[in-house]
């Protein structure tokens, strides 16, 4: 029955460790060995990607509905546990695997150029490759216990690589706040684990999705609202995003990556794995589909008014986990993997296309001597024409953000809104809310788009002209990738053309067997096409209205470089400082903690009470009373003859009493 | 693989490795001191080094020849010692002591390897302590008399108090008795209980024996002095785990102990405590021990000291300090399992006591090696050591998560377990002490950050060296462990099941029905009807 390839998944997983391990050993042995480098790391990942498309093939043979697990070694056998190492091969895994073998690969491929001259350069693709298998972990585990050593693997990939210039003390705390971020979220994720070990009495999967939860209980209820813990950790929605902005410490391609294209996915890719769960739980839907509209439309706000290319790629990125989430939370489950699939195309291009810029900028101020800061948008400007193979394709990815017809996100995003909208029109008034919400976010995701192609590469350049003589195009292991993802994301689309087009909405077909289930539990009922045509035009038109407003607000106003720039003020001034959100946090969660420990746990309560007061105290006692006793035998013969008379007549009057 | 093993247990079986082993992991380190004490110094190190491989090599045939299908005793012997007061040599390993043996004789070799050069004065004197210190320990762990365990027990503090008060650092003479009064107040009353206990359970059978067995199959005989005696044992064991808020001792102990010394507290130190509990005090006494009201203090307890001390660790500026309260934290996993008396939960216990071991001991290592290059280890005299020291950050790295709890590597898997296994009878206090996992990431990765990491501002670290080969030989056996047991536990597991289980049968008569029997019922029940 199954057909053998499948049953060499692990090969998919075992080629990035391989490459992890070698690199890993070239990093400590020979660091200076770049060539076999750059040949193993993204070696390994194109042929997994070879290996997973393969895999693919034989899995899309199969009949739809079968599943298969492919056991590799019992891991956590003990009294009624018993959790395998295995990977569960279906039309969902496979979905995720060619997404992170193959953007993987291509972003491998663009660190080559991006990388080369860094003297940690094979220590990188040690960690990278690290992250990629991980993150296939992650997406083949066949119970909790397997995705959650992915779901923590990432996030110490993740860890290892925002504080990889680890000397540079922001990068070492943005890492080190990355990973206990989400440590809050794999609090969540440990206890819905236990409750459902405590309801079922297994953690695989098949069988947890399959056992009796009570639609809308208690139980089911918990269970999701735990995981979404989890999962907001990871795909950093409210309160949990803050650590994804500063993320952005990593190298660019590492965004990329893994703060972008797939890691942060990962919450979304579980709601839909456990999509069951979730469409027998409608409250914990909701909370999903509200924080996620919520998110959205928060995130999308802070990125109006960022400076900096990559924060501004940031927010953004947060902001579109939250449409997924709207996606998932309304019970299109599909929806949200689509989205997910074409966000990971155009904000991969994104990034990798901001890439491009900061390395010219670097490498022009690097050559001039200068110290400005090669990502903040007031200092570039007129970059089209020194870098016209990026501009190109960062507006490709920007219109596909911006959901303009035809390219990618126009599809998936218009799903995710016409989800939300066809959950108000079956009697849940909130999802128009939401529906509202993410109406209005995607306004403002087209405007704060535009303003940055309008800042980088429009108008005139606000660099010096010995700067400019440096700025050039960046090499073709860099824009070849790049090209790769432009064509992905202008036309991914393709992948789940909606009927209202004449499509076959192909990948919803092909993710039928595992998620339409839980779509038709959840009571998810599409919108009749009439409606549809209304709400697709209006998306258009908030989508272009966006653009055109950003475009022609950024360029009416002259711009200056950084270094001459008034600082901003009132509300502009609040939004750059992204509302203070990191401040409140410090200030009423971290800072109380630690100086409670600190002063209270520590000196007052562990130094004072227990062992000054407890412990040291009843020494001293015990000091005194000998102390007493030593007093008595003062070796004055007078005074042991009065207390030997007075000892006498007392025991002598007892008994005689 | 198997066949390998299957030829092994073969050979094993051929030389009577059964009959004698532990008597000889016993009396070769003694000998082994004596022998030190006779010999010229300058063999000191060598001397014990191979006296040590030994020892572990000898040891290592336990792995092979412990049966784990049986949950009963194991290489079991019994000759009379003191016929006259029921004293016994009786002597046995089952699969709750089997890695606790491993562990303390494995160590070994690797505490003289890693402190090859920080032994300058008294070298002899030195390692015969420390050969009579791991004799103790394998006493601790392998009598069934409790005499014989007593003697063991408190002739462990002897070495200790020296290792400390000689070879300690500045505040060793404090630290040293505050060790030795405290655990020793504990354990006088353990004696009183004992001998009140076989006095008791004499009196009524008309066997007066120290014997484990005897002292086990009769506990009923105790009737209403149970609680005292529960008391008085719990004590001493609570004091050793360290259980909070007996627990001030440890900080003290460990910041001022050679590194020897903080490793062997570490790994097997702390281990005698909740194997006390296990092996004694909840058997003996199962149905006060595991009493709502007695349950609900240990779990509080354990629950108060796994976020207390993780607390505490954070703000701790001395490395050794930080190590010492996270020990505390995860030893409060320990006594949660132990509690939480399921096969998972006692097994995740047993765990959690294996990889503290192995990860805190590492810690403690590489601690010694940035107090050897520096002789400080306060975190504010380092930062940005990575860049000199890859090497040794790196392990310090990996380390750290596996103490974490990161999945795939060892820390994970017993945590995980007690986690589980005490879920369904402690919910609130699973899910709190399960906030722990914030709480250690915190403590151990800014701690991380500031020894490792940021950049260099102290220009002494400048020219600090990595770790050479010998260091890297102590910390390679180590991290694999950890990788290991974190990816493969299944031949640790296999062992300790039918000793778990077995224990969990025993005290399940005496287990007040979970809150939510019904429910975990039911839904077995529907588990169990699908095909």
């Amino acid at each position: 029955m199954t057909a053998p390839i499948i049953g060499l998944v692990w090969v998919v997983v075992a080629l990035p460790l391989l490459g992890a391990v070698l690199n890993g050993l070239i990093a400590v042995l020979r660091p200076q060995a770049k060539s076999a480098v750059s040949v193993i790391g993204p070696g390994v990942l194109v042929g997994a990607f070879i290996m997973a498309a393969a895999v693919v093939v034989g899995l899309a043979g199969l009949p739809p509905d079968a599943p298969q697990v492919v056991r590799i070694w019992p891991w956590l056998v003990a009294g009624r546990l018993d959790v395998d190492i295995a990977f569960l091969v279906d039309r969902l895994s496979a979905v995720m695997l060619l997404v992170v073998t193959g953007i993987g690969s291509l972003i491998h491929i663009f660190s080559i150029g991006y990388m080369r001259s860094d003297e940690g350069y094979a220590r990188y693709f040690a960690y990278l490759n690290l992250f990629v298998v991980f993150m296939l972990v992650l997406v083949l585990g066949s119970n909790m216990p397997v995705v959650f050593i992915g779901w923590e693997g990432v996030g110490l990939a993740s860890y290892l690589l925002i504080g990889f210039w680890f000397s540079d003390e922001q990068n070492a705390a943005a890492g080190k706040k990355a990973f206990l971020v989400n440590r809050i979220g794999d609090f969540g994720f440990l206890v819905a684990m236990f409750l459902v070990w405590n309801h079922v009495g297994a953690l695989d999967f098949s069988t947890v999705l399959g056992a009796p939860w009570v639609p809308g209980g208690a139980l089911v209820t918990a269970v999701t609202l735990f995981l979404f813990l989890g999962c907001a950790g990871k795909s950093a929605q409210i309160p949990l995003y803050v650590w994804l902005p500063d993320a952005m410490a990593g190298p660019t391609p590492v965004s990329a990556l893994i703060h972008a294209a797939t890691m942060v996915t990962a919450g979304v890719y579980l709601v839909a794995r456990t999509g069951l769960l979730f469409a027998a739980a409608p409250l914990s839907s909701a909370v999903v589909a509200g924080i996620g509209a919520l998110t959205a439309l928060f995130a999308a706000t802070i990125g109006l008014r960022q400076y900096d290319i990559k924060k501004v790629l940031a927010y953004s990125t947060v902001s579109q986990l939250g449409y997924m989430f709207v996606g998932v939370g309304a019970g299109a489950y599909a929806a949200g993997i689509f989205h997910l699939v074409t966000h990971a195309f155009f904000k991969a291009l994104l990034f990798l296309g901001a890439g491009s810029v900061i390395h010219a900028m670097h490498h022009a101020y690097h050559a001039t001597h200068s110290h400005d800061d090669a990502q903040d948008m007031r200092n570039m400007g007129g970059l089209r024409r020194y870098l016209p193979v990026t501009w190109v394709l960062m507006w490709i990815a920007t219109l596909a953000i911006a959901g303009v017809p035809p390219f990618s996100g126009f599809f998936s995003k218009d799903e995710i809104l016409g989800a939300a909208f066809a959950r108000g029109a079956a009697g849940q008034p909130i999802y128009y809310v939401f529906y509202a919400m993410l109406v209005v976010a995607a306004f403002i995701t087209a405007y704060y788009m535009a303003r940055l192609m309008a800042m980088t590469f429009h108008g005139a350049s606000r660099a010096t002209a010995a700067e400019r003589e440096q700025l050039h195009e960046a090499p073709w292991s860099m824009t070849g990738p790049l090209i790769v993802l432009g064509i992905g994301s202008a036309v991914a689309g393709v992948l789940n053309l909606p009927t209202l087009v004449g499509g076959h909405a192909w990948l919803e077909h092909w993710l039928e067997p595992v998620t339409g289930i839980a779509t038709r539990l959840s009571g998810f009922r599409p919108v009749a096409g009439n409606h549809e045509a209304v709400l697709v035009g209006l998306a258009v038109l908030v989508g272009v209205a966006g653009l055109i407003a950003g475009f022609r607000a950024t360029t009416a106003r002259a711009l200056v470089p950084a270094r001459e720039a008034a600082p901003d003020t009132g509300l502009a001034r609040l939004v750059y400082h992204k509302f203070y959100v990191d401040e409140l946090y410090e200030r009423f969660i971290v800072r109380p903690i630690v100086t409670f420990s600190r002063v209270f746990l520590w000196r007052i309560f562990d130094q004072g009470v227990v062992d000054g007061v407890a412990v040291n105290g009843s020494a001293r006692l015990f000091r005194g009373i000998g102390w007493l006793g030593s007093r008595l035998q003062s070796g004055q013969v007078g005074l042991y003859i009065v207390v030997f008379v007075v000892g006498a007549i007392w025991i002598l009057r007892t008994i005689l009493g | 693989m198997a066949e390998i093993e299957l030829v092994l247990r073969h050979f094993l079986a051929s030389i009577g490795y059964a009959h004698w082993i532990l008597h000889v992991l016993l009396i070769l380190p003694l000998v082994g001191a004596v022998g030190l004490l006779l010999s010229p110094g300058s063999w000191a190190r060598w001397f014990t080094l191979v006296v040590a491989a030994l020892e572990f090599g000898l040891a290592l045939g336990l792995w092979f020849a412990f049966d784990p299908t049986n949950g009963g005793i194991q290489f079991e012997t019994t000759i009379a010692w003191i016929p006259g007061w029921g004293i016994s040599y009786h002597v046995g390993l089952d699969g709750i002591s089997l890695f606790m043996v491993l562990l303390a004789t494995g160590m070994m070799p690797l505490l003289v390897w890693g402190s090859w050069h920080s032994i300058q004065n008294r070298r002899r004197g030195y390692y015969a302590l420390l050969l009579a210190l791991k004799a103790a320990m394998v006493g601790v762990f392998i009598s069934l008399d409790l005499f014989l365990f007593y003697c063991f027990w408190e002739l462990l503090l002897i070495p200790m108090y020296f290792l400390i008060g000689v070879w300690g650092s500045a505040n060793r003479l404090y630290a040293a008795t505050k060790f030795v009064i405290y655990t020793f107040a504990g354990s006088i009353l353990m004696l009183v209980a004992i001998i009140a206990m076989v006095w008791l359970v004499g009196r009524s059978t008309g066997t007066y024996s120290f014997d484990y067995d005897h002292l086990l199959s009769n506990s009923a005989a105790l009737g209403p002095a149970a609680p005292w005696l529960f008391t008085a044992f719990a004590l001493a064991f609570a004091v050793k785990v360290p259980l909070f808020p007996f627990h001030t001792w440890l900080p003290d102990a460990h910041t001022e102990a050679p590194t020897a010394g903080s490793v062997d507290l570490a790994v097997i130190l702390l281990k005698m405590g909740t194997y006390g509990f296990l092996r004694f005090a909840i058997p003996f006494f199962p149905a006060f021990a595991l009493s709502k009201t007695v349950s609900a203090i240990f779990v509080t307890l354990a629950v108060a000291g796994i976020i207390y001390a993780a607390l505490v660790s954070m703000v701790q500026p001395d490395l050794k300090r930080l190590v010492a309260y996270s020990s505390v934290s995860h030893l409060g996993f320990v006594m949660l399992g132990i509690w939480g008396s399921t096969v998972e939960s006692v097994q995740g216990a047993i765990m959690v006591m294996l990889s503290h071991g192995i990860s805190t001991g590492c810690l403690f290592f590489l601690i010694g090696m940035l107090y050897d290059r520096r002789h400080t280890r306060q975190i504010a005299d380092f930062g940005g050591l990575a860049r000199v020291a890859p090497l040794m950050a790196t392990a310090f790295v990996i380390t750290a998560f596996a103490s974490i709890g990161l999945p795939g590597l060892n820390g994970f898997v017993g945590e995980f377990l007690v986690l589980l296994g005490s879920f369904g009878r402690y919910p609130l206090a699973v899910t709190l002490a399960a906030t722990v996992v914030i709480f250690a990431a915190w403590y151990l990765l800014w701690a991380v950050q500031r020894v490792f990491f940021n950049p260099m501002t102290n220009p002494e670290n400048r020219t600090m060296r990595d770790v050479d080969l010998r260091e890297l030989a102590v910390l390679f056996p180590l991290v694999f462990s950890m990788v290991w047991m974190g990816i493969y536990p299944q031949p640790f597991l296999r062992r300790t099941e039918a000793a778990s289980r077995r224990y969990v049968e025993m005290v399940r008569p005496y287990l007040p029905p979970p809150a939510n029997a019904a429910a975990a019922g039911a839904a077995a029940a529907v588990v169990e009807a699908r095909p």
